[in-house]
């Protein structure tokens, strides 16, 4: 399991290839990325820079991971977030499992995803000037959808 | 005494960061809460009824009842919006 809050970009294909080579019994790897997109709620989106509270983020995607292992049988599983300013194109987000077959590698990876909004802010520069951007209520539906069955 | 972070939009309004403050016996995150509302003005305004606040104790999301002690590390921010 590995965790990385970082301001420097990152090699998805390296990425992938450490975490795939690990283990011969690994058949399947799911990967999610992130990018910055230049529009959100109406507005042309120039770039965004994104706060965390370091040390709570660490501990909360760990955690977040830790209950994806013991949900589902998978391998392996990293994270990368970004902090720091970012612009239209950059990836922001990194998620990768590995496991034995694609189900479980699925399931987690976008488990571990729709969990992972803890504890970052964004704000966002606009042809309106800066501002914070508030929670999005669809976040918690897509993490409510696990608690089901 | 204790830690006290404050994060994003909170710590533009604030104008802080963080501070450190002598906890009472039995001081609470509700408690704390109503204790830096009532500096006044812009402290009011965040920690006053009605804005929507989260807490973090050690690190750890906290629900307002939960206790504060010396040497604890307790943050405030907004809801959050990564990802």
């Amino acid at each position: 399991m590995s965790i990385r809050v970082q301001t420097e970009d990152f090699d998805v294909g390296a990425e992938i290839n450490r975490l795939r080579q690990q283990r011969l019994d690994i058949g399947a790897v799911a990967a999610f990325v992130g990018q910055v997109r230049d529009l959100n709620q109406g507005d042309a989106v120039a770039g965004m820079t994104l706060e965390h509270y370091p040390g709570m983020t660490e501990k909360s995607l760990e955690s977040i991971v830790q209950q994806a292992r013991a949900r589902w049988d998978i391998m392996d599983a990293l994270v990368i977030h970004r902090i720091g300013h970012l612009k239209p194109l950059d990836q922001i987000v990194l998620v990768a499992v590995a496991g034995a077959h694609r189900g479980e590698a699925f399931h987690a990876c976008e488990f571990i995803m729709d969990y992972l909004k803890t504890p970052f802010w964004k704000k966002e520069q606009t042809p309106h000037g800066e501002r914070w951007v508030d929670a999005r209520s669809s976040d918690d539906d897509a993490r409510a959808r696990w608690h089901e069955a | 005494m204790i830690r006290l972070l404050y994060f994003a939009r909170l710590r533009e309004a604030l104008g802080s960061v963080g501070e450190e403050l002598a906890p009472q016996a039995g001081l609470t995150v509700e408690a704390l809460m109503q204790q830096l509302a009532q500096r006044g003005g812009v402290w009011a305004e965040e920690f006053g009824s009605g804005k929507s606040l989260r807490a973090a104790v050690n690190q750890t999301l906290a629900p307002v009842t939960t206790e504060i002690h010396d040497g604890d590390e307790v943050a405030f921010f907004p809801p959050v919006t990564g990802g």
